[in-house]
């Protein structure tokens, strides 16, 4: 087991408290200074990361069911009726929002009547100035990991410009997860519950018969200043005893465990385990793990002309290493099978991840069984043959 | 005798040979030469004979109707034609033509073969090379047989494909 | 404690998708199916032997293609491309004045500066002669850095060898031993003028009498690049010749969208081939070798 993560913050500024009211000042402030706002929303059947008008959008009184295969949203009964961040992860990440799922990268036009030359037009994109709002520590952390892989963070890395000009000055607010799903293991991958960096405002949600309440904290002078300019007090020893315990709540309740000491290693001797075979069995290679995950970042290349062949286009969309395209080489798909994808992917994302993508993209940072999963469980949850990530790798590490 | 004994002896076939099981091949073996172009067997006809090239190189070939003859395997010296004579039915089942002057070792199946079966020691000493020489042949069919500078179908980097 | 600032205020950054417009100088015939382009690099344009670019063919479509001229002179930039996909074909059928579209170089070089006074053997199967060619030229141009310099070259027949006219040149010149091996050839094929020629696979060649004199595996070092079952077969024969695989270097070849270590595609084991390849050395995967489907 690797550094388990305190859930209790750490001391930064004083925590405040702020109420109702205080929320919906604090979402107001960002929209007038010109963020786009997105968070957490019922969007059909799913509460997902979505664009926010405002405190009344948040899911108030709706939980979510999370298990193998199963997604489910549920309503929440007493005081809990007033909490607006009762759930685990959302359906998504905030993976769309930086690392889009389609994008223009070229425009050309044939300059010359004979059409031997062309120009690149400018394409003039400027994405809205995002606030996230409610962003939970492991959507958190896998930001931080694709900053180094598409956003340049490693100086040895280039940096995706979209990426950048989208990342590029967005606002934090966190909560803090005090309700994990049953597919949830960030306190294997040191990402949470808490969330402890890489916010610039964070909340917890204190529910009472009152109705609910806030904890602030500031992870930023940006954040302090928000949080200047609404109506806050100091928060009361009992609040922060009550935001203590129902984090420390949370990292109990958390039920699954990735085994990450040695698990890099384990499965580099296992790449002809007959264990693969039987999870390609329930394996459908349907990619829903790696679109749901925060932290992939596979995609692939289309080219487009208009009829008259006078102007073209490249696009990029996410790929997936399920899919057969993914490896194709002159002749055929080097990886053929669905147990050679599911193979890539468990032992890319918990084995190779840290030496090719290097320590900035890894969580936890500075371990050496730093992996790619930040332990959202989405993949467990959206996986319609409910494949299990931490099962699998207990198995093939031998610790099932 | 003794000088044929040391030429035999510089071939790397024989590097492992004892002065014993030396002298005796050495008494089934003859110098021939070849000028380019001419054959050293053909196809069809009873093998009692392998060589062992000195120097020059010869081609084994193959005629196909409608391409010509091809050449499937070029053997310069220090390699070793032949093997049709330890096999059923005896007979060759290439050409082997003279590239260039050829010098080789020839060795007489109908004097070896006797005293191999004689002495299984000299037997052995001899299957030894042939089957190591066999083994090396077999394995560069295999890699040819794959036509692995064949085309592809796809656009990738590297390789040399 | 927010999230990390990825750039400074008010600073542009280059987006490194984006593909110059270069024009082609010249184009010739290598062979039936293989074209070199020879184009007119982009200002300061400079390369490592073994490196590549990612060139862009308006409308179809964008692959990477080894650079196969001489790294000294860049401003002499060639790539050599087989007609086998859409867009080679459209990089094969440009007309001399035509542009298309360029972004690079990528990707490791071969290690010409880290094996001064060693001898290299340089193994080329099929058109992997041609990322090879601007480390022979490395080679040749430095020659007195470097102990004995040997160059095996495998194609399917004597009409598939590419650059038959240097392969002479480079024999004849001395400064470097040409060894060739073609699967077969018609009969009386006596080879390419003033080089060994052999009919039979290329790594039979490493057996070859004159290539053997004068081998010494303590000072040798390899640089393979061939299709994949080629460099396998030619990498065992140097095991059993006593060449460590940390002396062997390939150019490994893999599925390719970005060469930006942004897409993906071309992992192989812990390695990006865009980034830390295509030129490594084979103790760096040979836990992978043999591995299918990996």
């Amino acid at each position: 087991m690797v550094a388990v993560h305190s859930a209790i913050p750490p001391d930064g500024d004083v925590p405040l408290r702020l109420d109702e009211a205080g929320l919906r000042g604090l979402l107001e402030a960002l929209m007038d200074d010109g963020f786009s706002l997105v968070g957490p929303k019922r969007v059909g059947q799913v509460i997902d990361y979505a664009p926010l008008g405002g405190l009344d959008e948040l899911p108030q009184g709706i939980g979510a069911e999370q298990r193998p295969g199963h997604y489910r949203l549920t309503a929440h009964e007493g005081a809990q009726r007033q909490a607006r961040f009762a759930y685990a992860a959302p359906a998504s990440s905030f993976k769309r929002h930086f690392f889009v799922p389609r994008l223009t990268l070229l425009r050309a036009k044939r300059q010359t009547p004979d059409g031997s030359s062309f120009r690149v037009i400018e394409l003039g994109q400027s994405p809205p100035k995002l606030a996230l709002i409610g962003a939970r520590s492991c959507d958190l952390h896998a930001i931080a990991m694709q900053d180094h892989i598409l956003g340049g963070a490693s100086a040895e890395n280039p940096a995706d410009a979209d990426y950048v000009a989208r990342r590029q000055g967005v606002f934090v607010v966190a909560v803090n997860c005090g309700h994990p799903a049953s597919t949830c293991f960030c306190t294997s991958t040191g990402t949470g519950p808490a969330a402890r960096e890489y916010f610039d405002v964070s909340l917890s949600e204190l529910i009472s018969d009152a109705g609910a309440s806030y904890v602030a904290r500031s992870g930023s002078p940006q954040g302090t200043a928000l949080l200047a300019r609404i109506a806050t007090r100091p928060a009361s020893a009992e609040e922060l005893q009550q935001e203590a315990d129902l984090l420390e709540n949370a990292a109990q309740a958390i039920e699954r465990d990735l085994p990450l000491t040695g698990l890099a290693s384990a499965l580099q001797s296992q790449l002809e385990s007959p264990l693969w075979d039987s999870i390609a069995e329930r394996c459908l290679s349907c990619t829903n793990c790696t679109l749901a995950c925060p932290t992939c970042f596979c995609s692939s290349v289309e080219d487009s002309s208009s009829f008259d062949g006078c102007s073209a286009e490249r696009s990029r969309r996410w790929d997936s290493c399920f899919t057969a395209d993914h490896s194709y080489v002159h002749g055929g798909s080097v990886r053929q099978s669905t147990r050679a994808r599911y193979r890539q992917w468990l032992t890319h994302k918990l084995g190779t991840w840290r030496d090719q993508l290097g320590d900035g993209a890894s969580v936890p940072r500075g371990t050496e069984d730093a992996s790619g999963c930040v332990g959202c469980g989405r993949c467990i949850t959206w996986c319609p043959a409910g494949i299990d990530i931490t099962r699998e790798a207990k198995r093939l590490s031998g610790r099932g | 005798m003794e000088n044929l004994e040391r030429v035999v002896k510089a071939h790397p076939f024989a590097a492992e040979l004892s002065p014993e099981h030396l002298s005796v091949v050495a008494c089934c073996a003859r110098n021939v030469r070849r000028s380019p172009g001419e054959f050293l067997f053909k196809e069809g006809a009873e093998a009692g004979r392998f060589y062992l090239v000195r120097k020059g190189r010869l081609a084994l070939e193959v005629d196909v109707p409608g391409r010509g003859a091809t050449q499937v395997e070029s053997v310069g010296p220090g390699g070793v034609v032949g093997f049709s004579w330890l096999f059923p039915d005896h007979r060759w089942t290439l050409d082997a033509r003279a590239l260039e002057t050829l010098i080789a070792l020839e060795f007489d199946a109908t004097c070896l073969l006797p005293k191999m079966e004689a002495d299984p020691a000299l037997g052995y000493a001899l299957t030894k090379p042939l089957l190591n020489e066999l083994y090396k042949r077999l394995n560069q069919v295999r890699l040819g047989r794959l036509d692995v500078y064949g085309q592809g179908r796809k656009d990738s980097v590297g390789g040399g494909t | 404690m927010s999230l990390p600032v990825l750039v400074s205020e008010g600073k542009h950054i280059e987006d490194p998708w984006l593909p110059a417009p270069t024009r082609v100088r010249r184009v010739w015939q290598e062979l039936d199916d293989i074209v070199t382009l020879e184009l007119e690099p982009p200002a300061d344009f400079q390369f490592a032997a073994g490196q590549f670019n990612m060139l862009y063919a308006f409308g179809v479509g964008e692959i990477p293609v080894s650079i196969s001229s001489d790294p000294a002179t860049p401003e002499r930039l060639l790539h050599t491309i087989r007609d086998v996909g859409a867009v080679s074909h459209a990089l094969c059928s440009l007309a001399p004045g035509a542009e298309l579209g360029l972004r690079g170089p990528y990707g490791s070089a071969w290690p010409l500066q880290d094996v001064h006074g060693r001898d290299v053997v340089v193994i080329a199967g099929g058109l992997g002669l041609a990322p090879l060619r601007p480390a022979i030229h490395g080679l040749l141009g430095q020659r007195e850095r470097y102990g004995r310099v040997t160059l095996l070259v495998g194609a399917r027949s004597p009409d598939d060898l590419l650059f038959p006219a240097e392969l002479s040149a480079w024999n004849r010149g001395g400064a470097l031993e040409v060894f060739v091996a073609v699967d077969h050839a018609p009969s009386g094929w006596g080879g390419i003028p003033d080089v060994p020629s052999h009919v039979g696979v290329v790594t039979q060649l490493l057996h070859e009498p004159g290539f053997r004199r004068g081998f010494d595996k303590q000072k040798s070092v390899a640089l393979l690049c061939g299709p994949d079952v080629m460099f396998r077969f030619a990498s065992r024969e140097l095991d059993l010749l006593g060449v460590p695989r940390s002396a062997q270097y390939v150019s490994l070849e893999r599925s390719m969208k970005c060469a930006l270590g942004f897409c993906g595609h071309c992992q192989y084991g812990s390695l990006l081939v865009c980034r830390h390849g295509p030129v490594v050395p084979l103790s760096s995967v040979q836990r992978w070798q043999g591995v299918r489907e990996l």
